[in-house]
């Protein structure tokens, strides 16, 4: 049977199962809209900014492990999706944005709402598509959700000139992908596996780095019977929160800038590092020389760009986590080598003084509102299981910090592109996956306003997501920095006009409060939390000079931190 | 240390851009990079020479194999191999001795005369960069008319070949 581009379009989409697209109307999608407006199988989220439905995709994807699909039209729609689609590039999360270009025969005549969309997008896509003809559509959306979701997540563009959406064709929808050109390696090289297993029964004082990856591939489980087995101490990344129980007792809690004593200490002293799923940012590795100095590396990678790209590794492993991981154990279980308790036992003695610094500690206050005890009680309050989503800043940090993730993929955070403005709309994307389950937005009074629109979407689909607003009254990290490093110079990093979050909030049509007694704190928490229905935006006045600590300057390593 | 690289790629709108895209995102250097469609119309070939350290020419080389549209990519400067650059020069050539010692010149490099106009003439010469940079050296400067180079094609020596 014949169909057009766009309902062949909606078919696509329907065959791989999805169940909520993105997106913004505009001319050069008006016939996608019209086919999508004539079914009931894909429900479209009409959000108030291109950036918005990528963040909410980009969430729903975090949340679920499902590809986000995204619809936007040409020209600035497709610009206004670009941050979106490089923060899920960065954090290697699966999106297939397809968005609206003008007529084929007026591609390059800089025709009304035309950019370059495959060009703007191509350094900051896995792929991208430009589709010429109407009869290369479906093939091109199977190979687009294949590329996304297989591999290295990340987002995939699909370039659609509005004749190809009104042009027609037979349509059948491919049931494989077969690309030459793209062949993901999924189980690592055995040879090396059985090394790294021997280096790592040999340690006398081990360490396990992990990080996105492992949510990604869905290993958090396999990670845990791994770091059991062995009884090592693990931490994570910013992006590997929840790979691994942060309550239990194991867990050294995060590393890096803004990562604990004992996590940081751990890595620069150990012996053997075992990196799963991570990257060596240089947000985790401080200063590279000073990386590590002792330890012999093990490194397991989806990605071969990853390896050695950074640090140089001893045994790079390049597999999926979850498959290496689980040849890893079968290894273990059948060696004779077991790992030396004795040498453990000190390894974790020395653990246990590092830990007793207690380098998360904070003075509380009887009257103004610490940022940190916010975070504390909305873990209690939440039992620990609610999803975050946070924006970027000091309240990402005391959100990493405080919140206690014992389960992967609660914890949405642009840690790669670290873009301001992620939270709301990706606890949107989030709260639809997940509609019975306690959604939080932490976010901070710089963050919140540089996605604000989406309270309007919020209200349009009753998403009744809990918005907790560090209000310091400044850009706290930058003025963080500025007070360190620049003698207290604040360029530009106090808000001098800031709205009033309750009167907008209410101007949305939502809830707000504001909470200015640190006595107040727990009961907003409990009463915004009783109001299962409704978004409340509870915006807590916190003290403006707190920083976060500790804190790793840049230009130190990892045994150079700052502890209050 | 110079690296000849091939690289075997789907013959597609765009594709050039993604290796161009890739170098300059990611700072590498490029020295001559060429490209054409292969005896297998789907597939291009591209050879790109570039510079770096070690380190640097492995990132290269999985960067670009990580590439999509990328089928197989071979460090050609890890064998042995051969080279080759072409190069049409124009030559002021005006009067018997000047084109005699031009024609002379052209013969010593095994340069072939396409063209030719009362005061120029046109050399065709191929070879590798080394080979080129000598018979441009030999002339004198001001002589030279104009210059074009197609960049470095490259191919391993033996039985080795780089193919689907």
């Amino acid at each position: 049977m014949e169909l057009t581009g766009a309902e062949i379009f909606v078919r696509c989409l329907k065959e791989e199962g999805v169940e909520y697209l993105f997106g913004y109307p505009g001319g050069a999608v008006l016939h996608t809209y019209d086919a999508l407006f004539q079914q009931q199988d894909v429900q479209h989220i009409l959000v108030r900014h291109e950036q918005g439905a990528t963040h909410a995709a980009d969430g729903y994807a975090r949340s679920t492990g499902k590809p986000g699909v995204v619809l936007v039209t040409s020209g600035p729609g497709a610009t206004n999706a670009v941050t979106g689609i490089a923060t899920a590039y960065m954090d290697s999360i699966p999106l297939v944005v397809f968005t609206g270009q003008v007529f084929t025969s007026l591609i390059g005549n800089d025709a009304f709402q035309e950019v370059d969309s495959v060009g703007i997008t191509r350094p900051c896509v896995k792929h991208n598509f430009l589709v010429g003809d109407v009869k290369d559509l479906a093939a091109t959306i199977k190979q687009a959700f294949y590329i996304a979701t297989s591999g290295r997540p990340g987002p995939v563009v699909i370039d659609l000139p509005k004749d190809v959406t009104a042009a027609k064709a037979l349509y059948a929808y491919p049931e494989t992908v077969q690309l030459r050109s793209y062949n993901p390696v999924v189980k690592g090289h055995a040879g090396q596996i059985k090394k790294a297993v021997k280096l790592m029964l040999s340690a006398t004082r081990p360490m396990v780095y992990t990080g996105g990856g492992v949510v990604l591939d869905n290993a958090a489980a396999t990670l845990t019977e791994f770091v059991q087995t062995l009884g090592y101490p693990v931490t994570n990344t910013l992006m590997g929160l929840g790979g691994y129980p942060a309550t239990d007792r194991q867990f050294l809690g995060m590393l890096g800038m803004h990562g604990t004593y004992e996590a940081n200490m751990a890595m620069h002293h150990c012996d053997v590092l075992v990196a799963i799923g991570a990257r060596f940012d240089d947000r985790v590795t401080g200063a590279i020389e000073k990386f590590c100095p002792t330890a012999k590396i093990v490194h397991i990678d989806i990605d071969p760009t990853s390896i050695a790209k950074n640090i140089k590794v001893d045994i790079p492993i390049v597999g999926g986590v979850n498959s290496v991981l689980r040849s890893m154990l079968k290894l273990i279980a059948d060696s004779d080598i077991t790992p030396d308790k004795e040498a453990l036992g000190s390894w974790w003695k020395q653990i246990s003084e590092w830990r007793q610094q207690d380098c998360l500690k904070f003075e509380s206050s009887a009257d103004v509102i610490k940022p940190q005890q916010v975070v504390q009680a909305l873990y209690e309050i939440t039992g620990g299981d609610a999803y975050v989503t946070t924006d970027v800043g000091q309240h990402q940090m005391w959100a990493a910090q405080f919140y206690k993730f014992d389960q992967p993929r609660r914890w949405i955070t642009s840690g790669g592109l670290g873009t301001m403005g992620f939270g709301l709309p990706a606890a949107m994307g989030v709260q639809l996956a997940h509609p019975a389950e306690t959604v939080a937005c932490i976010t901070g009074d710089g963050s919140i306003q540089m996605c604000l629109q989406e309270l309007s979407t919020c209200l349009q689909y009753r998403l009744p997501i809990k918005v907790i607003n560090l209000n310091n009254g400044y850009l706290g990290m930058v003025r963080q920095w500025q007070e360190i490093f620049y003698q207290g110079r604040y360029a530009m990093s106090y808000m001098d006009a800031l709205p009033d979050f309750v009167k907008l909030a209410e101007g949305y049509g939502h809830v707000g409060m504001r909470i200015e007694k640190s006595g107040d704190v727990e009961g907003a928490l409990k009463e915004a939390m009783a109001m299962k229905e409704r978004l409340v935006f509870l915006d807590f006045k916190t003290d403006a000079t707190e920083n976060v600590y500790p804190m790793i300057p840049a230009g130190a390593g990892l045994n150079e931190m700052m502890l209050v | 240390m110079r690296r000849i690289i091939s690289i075997l790629m789907e013959n597609e709108a765009g594709a050039l851009s993604r290796v161009a895209g890739l170098f300059s995102a990611r700072a590498y250097n490029i020295e001559s990079l060429t490209v054409a469609p292969t005896e297998d119309a789907s597939l291009s070939r591209m050879t790109l020479v570039t510079r770096g350290t070690d380190d640097i020419i492995e990132q290269i080389l999985k960067q670009l194999n990580k590439l999509v549209d990328v089928v197989k990519v071979l460090d050609l400067t890890e064998g042995a191999h051969i080279e080759r650059e072409l190069m049409l020069i124009k030559v002021a050539a005006v009067g018997n001795e000047m084109r005699t010692e031009v024609k002379r010149l052209c013969d010593i490099f095994r340069g072939r005369i396409i063209d030719v106009t009362e005061c120029s003439y046109t050399i065709e010469l191929t070879g590798a960069g080394s080979k080129l940079d000598a018979f441009i050296d030999s002339l004198d400067e001001s002589t030279i008319l104009e210059t074009v180079r197609s960049g470095v094609s490259g191919i391993a020596r033996g039985d080795k070949r780089l193919h689907v």
